[in-house]
């Protein structure tokens, strides 16, 4: 398998699908993963599975085969900024110095690895082939039958390790630059899709949604797509015990990266809807991103500064202490592939509201959802919850109980089917 | 000789409109017009007008040996008279043959049977004199919504002056093999109660799912093997079968211009309408029905109406409001609380729509059982403001009034 992060290192929720679904996969008796990262830290949970950094992998043969490497692939340069699937929250300050431009060989240190990052920077282009070229040199040394790469940084990895070992390849898409863009779609991103895909044997995709995309927006035959949908995690009793509200104030939370494809203008405007009606509610806007300038002139503008607040980028046990504080969680994505989150809620027994451009929304029967352009449904819905109480209690009883089935053994269980297609089926590319 | 009654039950619901909390206290006006009339409108075409006028040809060609029964709710009735009054007239011309009987319903299709006594009693005249003065008959036997019954229901019914109650064909009301005979309520022996004979009914039904279709000599073949015990027959249909679309409209219309013809000719069974069967047969026993049931097929209960925790809710803000509602005696205000009593709004809540979605979703106009609710409870959360803002002006205007907060 091929993913850019593993937990705990990890931006956002490609790390933690890949997480669950290893683990989930460790269930399965016939079946051994060796995860490849481009940057192995040492501090990750290998029970389930050998984590290899690509970072720590010797390259011996690199003068031999770096320029057939190179002819094959068309190295790509870009000098625009890649806003990846998870943006990182301090991206600005990442990018990788160790990498000598211009030059025709990677370079490696003493000992013959390559120095990776593991990072979003303005280099990343170039960390995705130099991951890409250690892939090849990975899946020759290591034995397997088949070979997963998860969304498009490791997509070209993912084919530099068929073209060696001649294994079928199944490429996961978590999400597609459509959805990161907003339909203003990079090229080199597209270009790195594309062939990810038009080179899998099958494609795995996270909802019906990206699907859709998939076939439609990158030409890609239905026969050899698969939807298998995301789970979660069980959360432990600590994460779930309740904190205590420091009023009876209610808490409208919006989590996430504050950029076009999470929505948050739709957030602001339906808060001052709500609020023209009923005083008795806040708004939380947590997170960073591009547009967080824009959104808080934004409520500036509309004159609710005082009940609606951007506490910032949320780590680890703040996050749960956030949704524990919450009586509502919204995430107004207006293209969501899946969206993990909308479960973390439901688990801590937040009543939760989706958009129908969510993948998750395609599972989830006890969460409202509304269209992202439909400010006053989403409006509606928040008062419906903060206003009539047995509404929220409706949601916590029924939400727990769908999500707590969500589970990734199950998840895990449908992407081995798909290895077995994937096999039976191998497409013949050379 | 044996009884065959065939009842057909008309009701339209009465759509609410999208009713965003905002407009709480800004608008007061809940329903969705162009829907209920374009549907009012199609339905009458489709179905109403060419199924009456079946219906009537049989009557006067069978020159008396064919009878039936029918329930229309107070709802349907308004919204013919507003958008397709021609309904009403073709109901007319049925009613005048003699041989069609009208029976009583609440008006608003409510669920105030087991709600609110009072509620329920003033609903039922009020539908029956709505009747009286359409149709030139006085109802005898009643049918309450979705077929709810339990003894008290019955007890109720009885007291109001009516001879008959219908009932659903739940297993817990009657074995199943035993539909077919009269009965009496538990409480008030005075009262008849009439069983769906459910095999037959959901034969006709969902004759379509059968491969070769229903015809009508396979129906009374049926007829004649199954019901040897006993001596009636209760076909309790909803008229829209005749609506399920275009081309088997036709087909549902062909079945039953042959049916009566066939059942007079291959069998030994005649058309009756209830207040005959009341009048001509003794009851073979009481129904012990503690519980009210409905005929809602999956477990014969009321979850599809007081299920969840959200219709519960929705209908106990309802009932609440009754004293308030009598005591504003607002001509606005009484048209909104007869339609905002109507079980769809409930049923569009349930459950169900979670578990059986397919059947449910053709049916609701929401997405989803709590966008149901939130609709809902914005409409009602204005009509609680206007009836406590009716309230405080009573108040004011008459000297000595006291003003008690709903």
């Amino acid at each position: 398998m091929f993913g850019w992060e593993f937990p705990p290192h990890i931006s956002g929720g490609l790390g933690t699908a890949c997480y669950g679904l290893t683990k989930g996969m460790s269930k399965i008796n016939d079946l051994d993963i060796v995860f490849v990262v481009p940057k192995a830290y040492g501090d990750e949970d290998q029970n389930n599975m050998e984590l290899l950094g690509a970072n720590n992998t010797k390259v011996s043969q690199i003068p031999k085969n770096i320029e057939e490497f190179r002819r094959k692939h068309i190295y790509l340069e870009v000098n625009a900024m890649l806003i990846p699937y998870n943006d990182p929250e301090k991206r600005y300050t990442f990018f990788s110095d160790d990498f000598i431009d211009n030059q025709n060989l990677f370079d490696v240190d003493e000992k013959g690895k390559i120095k990776f990052t593991g990072l979003y920077g303005d280099k990343l282009i170039e960390e995705i082939y130099k991951y890409a070229y250690v892939a090849s040199v990975i899946s020759q040394e290591n034995e397997h039958d088949v070979i997963h790469a998860h969304d498009w940084l490791a997509y070209p990895a993912g084919i530099a390790a068929k073209e060696v070992s001649g294994k079928p390849l199944v490429i996961h898409v978590h999400a597609t630059d459509f959805d990161r863009s907003g339909g203003k779609v990079n090229p080199t991103v597209f270009d790195i899709e594309k062939r990810g895909m038009d080179a899998a044997d099958q494609i795995i995709t996270v909802s019906n949604l990206t699907r859709q995309i998939v076939i439609e927006k990158y030409g890609q035959n239905p026969n050899k797509v698969t939807t298998v949908y995301n789970a979660v995690e069980p959360i432990t009793k600590k994460e779930r015990k309740d904190v205590k509200k420091d009023s009876n104030e209610k808490i409208v939370t919006f989590l996430g990266r504050i950029t076009l494809q999470k929505g948050p203008e739709y957030f602001i405007e339906a808060a001052k809807l709500v609020l023209q009606k009923n005083n008795n509610v806040r708004f939380v806007m947590a997170g960073s991103g591009d547009m967080l300038e824009k959104m808080i002139d934004r409520v500036a503008q509309l004159g609710i500064s005082d009940k609606f607040h951007f506490p910032g980028f949320l780590k680890g046990s703040e996050v749960f202490e956030m949704l524990h504080k919450s009586d509502v969680y919204v995430m107004p994505s207006v293209s969501e592939p899946f969206g993990i989150s909308p479960l973390e809620a439901m688990q801590s027994d937040v009543p939760t509201i989706i958009t129908n451009q969510s993948g998750v929304s395609e599972i989830l029967t006890h969460a409202a959802k509304f269209d992202y352009w439909d400010v006053h449904a989403l409006a509606d819905a928040i008062y419906g919850i903060v206003t009539y109480d047995t509404l929220p209690k409706m949601f916590k009883k029924n939400g727990r109980v769908e999500v707590d089935n969500l589970k990734w053994e199950n998840s895990a269980l449908n992407v081995y089917d798909v290895y077995i297609k994937a096999i039976e089926n191998k497409q013949f590319v050379f | 000789m044996k009884a065959i009654c065939l009842y057909f039950q008309v009701h339209q619901p009465l759509r609410l409109r999208r009713y965003r909390f905002f407009e709480i206290g800004n608008d007061h006006y809940y329903y969705d017009d162009y829907t209920n009339e374009s549907i009012t409108q199609k339905i009458a075409k489709e179905c109403y007008l060419p199924a009456n006028a079946i219906l009537l040809n049989l009557i006067q060609s069978l020159k008396g040996k064919f009878k039936l029964s029918f329930s229309i709710t107070g709802l349907a009735l308004d919204q013919f008279e507003h958008y397709a009054p021609e309904v009403i007239e073709s109901f007319q011309m049925l009613a005048a043959t003699g041989y069609v009987e009208f029976l009583a319903e609440t008006y608003s299709h409510s669920l105030a049977s087991l709600n609110n006594k009072d509620e329920f009693a003033a609903q039922v005249q009020t539908h029956s004199q709505r009747i009286e003065k359409l149709f030139g008959q006085k109802p005898k036997i009643f049918r309450n919504t979705e077929l709810i019954y339990s003894d008290h229901i019955g007890e109720m019914i009885a007291k109001l002056g009516y001879e008959g109650i219908l009932a659903g064909g739940a297993r817990q009301l009657v074995e199943s093999n035993k539909p077919n005979y009269l009965y009496s309520n538990f409480i008030n022996p005075n009262l008849r109660v009439m069983v769906k004979n459910k095999r037959l009914s959901d034969a006709i039904t969902s004759r379509f799912s059968d491969k070769n279709g229903l015809t009508a000599e396979k129906f009374t073949k049926l007829l004649n093997k199954g019901n040897q015990n006993g001596n009636i027959v209760n076909i309790f249909l909803d008229y829209e079968i005749f609506n399920e679309n275009q081309t088997k409209n036709t087909s549902m219309l062909n079945f039953f211009t042959e049916l009566p013809k066939v059942i007079l000719s291959n069998t030994e069974f005649e058309f009756a309408t209830f207040s005959e069967i009341v009048k001509n047969q003794e009851p073979i026993g009481a129904i012990n029905m503690p519980q009210p049931v409905s005929w809602n097929k999956k477990e014969d209960n009321l979850s599809a109406w007081q299920g969840n925790d959200l219709q519960k809710e929705a209908s106990r803000k309802l009932y609440i409001l009754r004293n308030s509602v009598l005591r504003v005696d607002n001509d606005h205000i009484n048209m909104d609380w007869k339609f905002l009593q109507s079980s769809d709004h409930f049923y569009y809540m349930s459950n169900n729509f979670f578990t059986d979605g397919d059947i449910h979703n053709c049916c609701s106009p929401y997405n989803s059982p709590y966008d149901a609710f939130i609709n809902y409870m914005n409409i009602l959360s204005d009509f609680k403001n206007r009836l406590t803002e009716l309230n405080m002006h009573k108040a004011e205007a008459i000297p000595g009034y006291e003003y008690q907060k709903v």
